[in-house]
């Protein structure tokens, strides 16, 4: 097993687009809007916080989002069309494995990609680290998790490696969207951030543990109940070849 | 003794019936030939034989084993190149060869088995850029990674050209000679006949016969076919009602007549009656095309 995931997370890095957007993205993007003076002044509109400070939760959204969402799925999909799994299928391991080996080298990268943010958030920004670091890893990883799971179950649905890329693109658009990533969460309409809070990767959880309370556990439930229907259903149905 | 025995086997995709009563056995250390044309179901019928597929019907045992009920220690036992797979675009030969090796309790040595399938210096080179005939042999060394008793190659040498066709034919002689029984799966005649020690004959899922090509072509000894150009307009009945032939076909300009005992003497006769020139005159002793027509009353491949 140890093998199987250390050859995908070999692949993972070679392909430079994957590297590029799920570990420096959300880093490269920080450092452009911080570079903006008007974002760095704390606006009383944010409850005098910094712009910056109140999108770092969306910049984690960006990486997950990509993660579980883009990455994930077209991989798996893209395994299934050209007989990878199929070929898996005939060894004494079954392709299962490989699935799961996919989502630890999301984790891996996922975690890199944060620590990478937080370092430059803290380094350059001056921004606080996450006050609960516990919620916020707990958070993170569900949230990952439960992105993932969404991402398989695309797989595990789209009849190629095409179709998945487009219906991960619609889904992955709704979290951005709903995790303020394309706009920051303040300028949304009440309802909608109620609805992102709840929403995978929960949005409200991060933003809890970073500004320092125990994540809520609704939230939480809320990912841990996704992460487990969509990923039961994605097991049950997914289609090896 | 039989390492592979197939007794009526019948799978149904949906209402279509790909593999319709099959039988057969595959006895230790022999090269065994499937052979039929498009759409046969002879890989349908090796899927099963490798657990891939659930059949609908009959039993299959692979050295003692049910495909369906004994699959992990069959996947053990059993190495396959699929029709259709490929690898990852960026993993590299040797990563991918010792991955697959990880899978097995007592794999070969892969860098042993890269050169001899002559990959020794491709061992850092991604899939991606490897050329077909290359990534046809990863697909046989991954096979071959967990040293099987059986191999089951699945159109090896489809999209090859020649000289890689007769390399890779070599490499299978070779496995033999290690001590794999080999199942081949194949359209090509020439492959056929050149490899294998017995050839199951499949056509519309049904198997139509299982003999060495010798014996298959012993069938039908005697056919002969004269081959040519007429140089004017020929009316085929002239040829079809000779009692020494037996079927006419039309490829183009030519005419290729088969038929038995003195057919080149008769159908010169109605040639030089209607005095019609034949061109290109070539006298054909029967193969293993002829007794698949045969067999069949169809052509092996069109
Ligand atoms: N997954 C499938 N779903 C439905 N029908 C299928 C499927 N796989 C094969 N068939 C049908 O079953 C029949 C046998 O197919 P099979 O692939 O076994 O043929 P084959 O002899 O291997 O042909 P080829 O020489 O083209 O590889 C064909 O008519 C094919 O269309
Ligand atoms: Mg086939």
């Amino acid at each position: 097993m140890l093998k199987i995931v250390k050859t995908e997370w070999k692949l993972f890095l070679r392909e430079p687009s994957m590297v590029v957007f799920a570990v420096l993205f959300p880093t490269v993007l920080l450092l452009v809007l911080g570079a903006i003076p008007a974002l760095r002044t704390p606006d009383p509109t944010f409850g005098d916080l910094r712009f910056i400070d109140a999108y770092v939760s969306s910049l984690v959204v960006i990486a997950l989002a990509f993660l579980g969402l883009n990455k994930l799925p077209t991989t798996v999909a893209s395994y299934r069309e050209k007989g990878v799994l199929r070929r898996f299928s005939t060894t004494p391991v079954h392709p299962a494995r490989l699935l799961v080996a996919q989502v630890l080298v999301n984790v891996i990268a996922g975690v890199i990609s944060i620590v990478l943010l937080m370092v430059v958030c803290w380094a350059v920004f001056d921004i606080d680290l996450p006050h609960h670091p516990l919620g916020f890893l707990v958070t993170c990883l569900l949230g990952l998790l439960s992105l993932s799971a969404l991402g398989l179950l695309v797989a595990a649905w789209a009849p190629n490696a095409r179709s998945a890329g487009g219906w991960a693109t619609v889904v992955f658009m709704l979290v951005m969207f709903f995790g303020g990533a394309y706009l920051p969460r303040f300028l949304l309409p009440d309802f909608l951030n109620v609805i992102g809070e709840y929403l995978p990767p929960g949005v409200g959880a991060l933003q809890e543990s970073w500004l320092g309370v125990a994540p809520d556990p609704a939230h939480l439930g809320v990912l841990a109940l996704v992460t487990l229907v969509a990923g039961t259903v994605a097991a049950k149905s997914f289609r090896w070849e | 003794m039989a390492i592979i025995e197939v007794v009526d086997l019948v799978k149904t995709y949906d209402r279509k019936v790909a593999v319709d009563g099959v039988s057969f056995t595959v006895d230790e250390g022999e090269i065994f030939g499937i052979l039929g044309p498009n759409g046969a179901g002879k890989t349908t019928t090796v899927e099963c034989v490798e657990g891939l597929h659930t059949p609908d019907g009959g039993t299959i045992r692979v050295d003692g084993l049910d495909p369906r009920r004994d699959r992990a220690e069959l996947r053990a036992r059993l190495g396959v190149q699929l029709q259709q797979s490929e690898l990852p675009d960026r993993i590299r030969v040797g990563e991918a060869l010792d991955l697959y090796a990880s899978f097995y309790r007592d794999p070969a040595d892969w860098r042993e088995l890269l050169a001899r399938l002559g990959l020794a210096d491709r061992a850092k080179t991604e899939y991606r850029k490897l050329s077909g005939g290359q990534k046809q042999r990863v697909s046989i060394a991954l096979a071959l990674i967990g040293k099987p008793k059986v191999a089951v190659l699945d159109e090896l040498t489809t999209g090859l050209d020649p000289q890689a066709r007769r390399d890779t034919w070599d490499l299978v002689e070779q496995i033999r000679d290690a001590g794999v029984t080999v199942v081949l799966v194949t359209h090509f005649m020439e492959e056929a006949e050149r490899l294998c020690d017995r050839i199951a004959l499949i056509d519309a899922g049904r198997l139509v016969a299982v003999d060495s090509p010798a014996g298959l072509v012993s069938r039908v000894d005697g056919e002969q076919r004269v081959r040519f150009r007429p140089a004017a307009p020929l009316d085929v009945a002239l040829l079809t009602e000779l009692p020494e032939v037996s079927h006419v076909e039309r490829h183009g300009p030519q005419l290729v007549v088969t038929g038995t005992g003195n057919l080149l003497h008769a159908v010169t006769s109605v040639l030089a009656r209607n005095q019609i020139v034949a061109a290109d005159l070539r006298i054909e002793q029967a193969g293993l095309d002829d007794a698949f027509i045969r067999l069949t009353g169809r052509k092996l491949t069109e």
